[in-house]
């Protein structure tokens, strides 16, 4: 089992599902000769052609809308928006058409299409290529959200959600795309709303999604030095969500801190919180804690983007309250 | 062709006449007087050839060979309809019929007929898509984007304005910076065709090129269909649009009806006898009923239906 990067278990996955589904279709901007500005497309082109590989001008709503319609008409497709931040330049392909089609034509689309995304911050990318929108797209009925963290999970994850029938967004973190892990040259999906123990523990709950479970686990193996055992739960999708292995976990610790890069406020952490506090209020013996960014756009400078987004010595304080031991 | 206008008129009349009492919810957008871009259009259409549709649509969807019994139902909200019940007036869809729904969000449905048209090129087969829009999307982004993308890839679009000279209450003159919305074509290098859009011959005729060019290869066109709406943007505007219409200009665009003209072309030239005409009124009379017969008589969706059809 070789030890690959991020980018090149994407690369490895996409060639592989462009082999296997010979009507598959990559689209988006600067994927074909370029391969991506990480490039995870790279070589594909020279593989498949310019139909199957299809380099856009800088239209995003075009590329989405189009995405949709080829899906919509039996060509399953992996439509890719450079930045997350992007996505807001087609959000009503995104949110008015995409995830409605096959609801309001009474269940009779099917739309095997995969949104192909890159966010977070950390690299003085500023507020405009360095967001963490999942809570936007959360909140929109109909779409799956995937939010993978290691080589291994974005190569399970990546099949399953170009093989689904579904929209899916499939939200990569900038800072995992240079990581190493081991993955299997053979094939394995990982089914969506199936969290990933990523550390076992019996003080604490650590729900943490994308990059922010690197912090997470970093975050725990400091707490052990303190005789804090924490249990670190990698989400891997948001929808579906894992509820079950949130709250069996819960039930072993009676403490849960929900960690994620986008804003606090209105993040996928209040979300959690409250489905926990409905399912396991009696488990609970202190407040659930939620480590977010702060509320205010990312900003350029390192000490000032360090203070906006959550770090690991955020994650031990948090835990920390939890354990009233501040 | 006549059968088809006159059933699109009635079943507009109907749908209005419904919605008046009550038994269609929300809100309808009736195409009449825009009857023969509907029926020019997709007169050159197969059923594999893709349609994507506007929020004023029923009449393209007829024209598209919809059947009006599912379309009644789907607007008075029952199982049976098009949509089961979930889409309504706005968004019927009927895949099998080539009829990819119609959008809501003016402009919407470009970048999907583009898409469309992608997976025609490489599926490799000679279908095209029929692109419905109104005057107001061509300044929505989309409409750039998806026309370029569409020439610059030569996809088998025909990009179909359905210029009724108003978006709502906004009349094209003080929208749109060229003298034509066929002009903006030249910007994408592709050919852009100014339409009287209630000529049904002329429609099927222009239409017939674009499609023909589309089938070889040759990438998509823009067509100009200039039509008027006689009610107005949707069942409350009020007096039929008179608040930013004149009356002298509603007048004169009634004694252009579509239907009428063709009618009067098919007398002249001796294609049409009057009996004929009568038996084509019946059959239509006939069909609208059995539609609205049909969606009475359907059962209305069940509250757990709400949560199905969301993921396949």
């Amino acid at each position: 089992m070789p030890e690959i990067t991020f980018v090149e278990s994407l690369r490895m996955t996409l060639k592989e599902e462009t082999q296997r589904d010979p009507s598959l279709m990559l689209i988006g901007e600067d994927i074909g000769r370029y391969g991506g500005i990480f490039g995870v497309t790279k070589g594909l082109l020279e593989e498949f052609g310019p139909h199957r590989v299809r380099s856009t001008p800088i239209s995003e709503s075009a590329i989405i809308g189009s995405a949709l319609g080829a899906a919509m008409t039996g060509i399953r497709t992996v439509a890719e928006i450079m930045y997350i931040d992007f996505t807001t330049c087609a959000m009503d392909q995104i949110v008015n058409q995409v995830a409605k089609m096959r609801y309001m034509s009474g269940g009779k689309a099917k739309i095997p299409l995969v949104i192909r995304t890159q966010g977070g911050g950390g690299r003085g990318n500023a507020a405009q290529h360095s967001q963490s929108l999942e809570a936007l797209f959360y909140h929109i009925p109909g779409l799956k959200i995937v939010m993978p963290s290691t080589p291994h999970d974005a190569r399970g994850l990546l099949k399953t959600a170009i093989q689904d029938d579904n929209p899916v967004m499939f939200i990569e973190h900038k800072l995992l795309y240079a990581t190493k892990g081991f993955v299997p040259n053979e094939e394995y999906l990982i089914p969506f709303g199936q969290a990933d123990i990523k550390r076992k523990g019996k003080d604490v709950t650590v729900i943490a999604i994308s990059y922010m479970v690197t912090k997470a686990l970093k975050a725990a193996g400091r707490l052990a030095g303190e005789n804090i055992e924490a249990e670190v739960i990698d989400l891997r999708t948001l929808v579906p969500l894992d509820l079950e292995t949130i709250l069996q976990s819960i039930r072993k610790t009676n403490r849960a801190v929900i960690v994620h890069e986008g804003c606090r406020r209105g993040g996928i952490g209040a979300e959690i919180s409250s489905q926990i506090q409905e399912e396991a209020f009696d488990y609970l013996d202190a407040p659930i804690q939620r480590v977010g960014a702060l509320s205010v756009p990312i900003p350029y400078s390192e000490p000032l983007e360090n203070a906006v987004i959550p770090g690991e010595e955020d994650i031990i304080i948090a835990v920390k309250k939890l354990l009233y031991r501040t | 062709m006549y059968e088809q206008m006159l059933t699109i008129r009635s079943f507009e009349e109907k749908a209005i006449e419904l919605f008046e009492h009550n038994v269609i919810r929300g809100n309808i957008h009736p195409c009449i007087g825009q009857e023969a871009v509907s029926v020019g259009v997709c007169s050159n259409l197969r059923k594999d050839d893709y349609m994507v549709n506007n929020h004023r649509g029923h009449g393209n969807c007829i024209a598209k060979g919809a059947d009006l019994k599912f379309m009644m139902a789907e607007l008075l909200g029952r199982s049976t309809g098009y949509c089961k019940g979930k889409g309504g007036s706005m968004h019927i869809a009927d895949f099998e019929g080539g009829n990819l729904g119609a959008n809501g969000i003016v402009g919407g449905g470009l970048p999907i007929a583009v898409g469309a048209g992608i997976s025609i090129q490489n599926r490799d087969t000679d279908q095209v898509v029929a692109c419905f829009f109104g005057d107001g999307a061509t300044n929505q982004g989309t409409f750039h984007e998806s026309l370029n993308l569409a020439a610059l890839w030569r996809l088998p679009v025909i990009f179909v304005c359905e210029n009724n000279l108003y978006a709502l209450s906004t009349p094209v003159r003080e929208a749109i910076s060229v003298p034509r919305i066929s002009d903006r074509a030249t910007a994408y290098g592709i050919p852009g065709v100014n339409i009287d859009g209630n000529d049904l011959i002329e429609v099927y005729t222009k239409m017939k090129e674009a499609v023909d060019r589309a089938r070889a290869g040759e990438g998509p066109t823009l067509l100009d269909c200039v039509t008027y709406r006689f009610f107005g943007h949707f069942t409350g505007d009020p007096g039929r649009g008179i608040t930013y219409r004149t009356k002298e200009e509603m007048d004169q665009w009634l004694n252009r009806c579509p239907i009428k003209r063709f009618k009067e072309q098919l007398i002249k030239e001796k294609m049409m006898t009057e009996e004929m005409e009568k038996t084509i009124e019946t059959n239509v009379r006939v069909s609208i009923e059995e539609a609205v017969q049909f969606a009475e008589k359907s059962p209305l969706p069940s509250p757990e239906e709400a949560t199905q059809d969301l993921f396949y």
